[in-house]
């Protein structure tokens, strides 16, 4: 009953993006399709589940003053080994995400977890902490990704979905389109969601 | 002429923040004063100039000749930590009157993208030791345009009336966006 709490609670209670709004740089910055999107959000459960159970694990060893530095290390060292795989399996989707791969370190996401939860709490919880959590910002990319690739390109994972005489409106997958997506969606998150619990 | 390029790019062009999305929890963050925003961009201007050179530094002269390009994560953020601390004890004993101004954001600068951002741009671009330089204060100087202009326009709307859902960051959200479109209008500058 306790894992199931763990893990839920960062799909909606505290959504890591409409929520607790961390790591918002990916989340505007790859939700221009929404390949890219699923794509940053696996990344991203990867890392923090790998990331949340070790932290987990060594917590009672590391010393209080230097636990960041150390949690810092062992996030990159995640990273680095995601960004091999996706390099290695994915070509495309590497070109897609660019620096954002490498950019997961400083996602504040991964640390905020590792720092508030798996610090304090046993390796199978942290594990579903991280794994709700990763699919909470995971389900956030793809919301955000499918308004901005529909409205934006008139496509939904590469598949034309309006006839031909559908006039994009460009400037969603454009920069500023990010931060009005996210803004509005935040607000509807509130409006329909958090009022009601 | 290349070298004013970078910097013009990197302010107006490709701004950290409102084109690149690079150091948007700042961003947020600390943007409800323009004096705290200042800081703030100062404060980053520093960092991002020093640990612009130190990555550059590294990648060269230890990860390239070692052959181990691969750390290249790791080792960048453990440089750009370890300058954080080095720059926050240096100022405390040598200004602290500018440690007073600019303590508390010191730290948060860490965590902050757009430095570990600028480092591997920097890489990525195979520019030289000036051009990274100048292009880590470029664009510096554009994420503390940014911050400054964004905080200016928040200061006012304290006042104005909007509807209960957008309170916080949805607002904000929403003007950055409006700026953006702002930044837009450089894109045929060079």
């Amino acid at each position: 009953m306790k894992l199931w709490k763990d893990f839920s609670n960062g799909l909606i209670k505290e959504n890591p993006t409409f929520r607790l709004v961390l790591g918002t740089c990916p989340t505007m910055a790859v939700t221009t399709a929404v390949f890219n999107g699923l794509g940053m959000g696996i990344a991203v459960i990867a890392v923090l589940i790998c990331s949340n159970l070790i932290i987990s694990l060594i917590n009672k060893i590391v010393p209080n003053e230097v636990r960041i530095p150390i949690y810092i290390v062992v996030i990159a060292t995640f990273v680095s080994a995601v960004e091999m795989l996706i390099k290695a399996f994915s070509p495309a989707l590497d070109s897609a995400l660019g620096i954002f791969i490498p950019l997961i370190v400083v996602n504040c996401i991964i640390l905020a977890r590792a720092e508030s939860f798996a610090s304090k709490n046993p390796p199978l919880n942290s594990i579903m902490d991280g794994l709700g959590m990763g699919i909470g910002f995971t389900l956030a990319l793809i919301f955000m990704s499918g308004v901005r690739e529909l409205l934006g390109a008139g496509t939904f994972l590469n598949m034309p979905i309006f006839g031909a005489g559908f006039e994009p409106a460009l400037i969603l997958i454009l920069p500023p389109g990010g931060f009005l997506v996210y803004g509005l969606a935040i607000a509807l998150f509130n409006k329909l969601i958090v009022k009601k619990a | 002429m290349k070298l004013i390029i970078i910097v013009l790019s990197a302010i107006f062009v490709n701004n950290f923040v409102l084109s690149r999305f690079l150091g948007i929890c700042p961003f947020l963050g600390v943007s409800k004063k323009v004096e705290t925003a200042l800081g703030m961009g100062i404060a980053v201007t520093f960092v991002m100039a020093l640990a612009s050179v130190m990555t550059w530094v590294v990648q060269f002269a230890i990860l390239i000749p070692l052959k181990i390009e691969y750390m290249q994560t790791i080792a960048f953020i453990l440089v750009i930590a370890g300058l954080v601390q080095f720059v926050e004890m240096v100022m405390k004993k040598t200004s602290p009157t500018l440690y007073q101004a600019l303590g508390v954001y010191l730290p948060l600068i860490t965590t902050n993208c757009a430095v570990l951002g600028v480092a591997i741009l920097n890489i990525e671009s195979g520019f030289n030791i000036i051009e990274t330089l100048l292009n880590g204060v470029g664009g510096a100087l554009g994420f503390t345009l940014a911050i400054v202009l964004f905080a200016g326009i928040r200061e006012r709307m304290e006042l104005a009336p909007y509807p209960k859902s957008l309170e916080g960051f949805p607002i904000a959200l929403i003007t950055a966006s409006l700026l953006s479109i702002a930044f837009l209008g450089f894109s045929g500058l060079l």
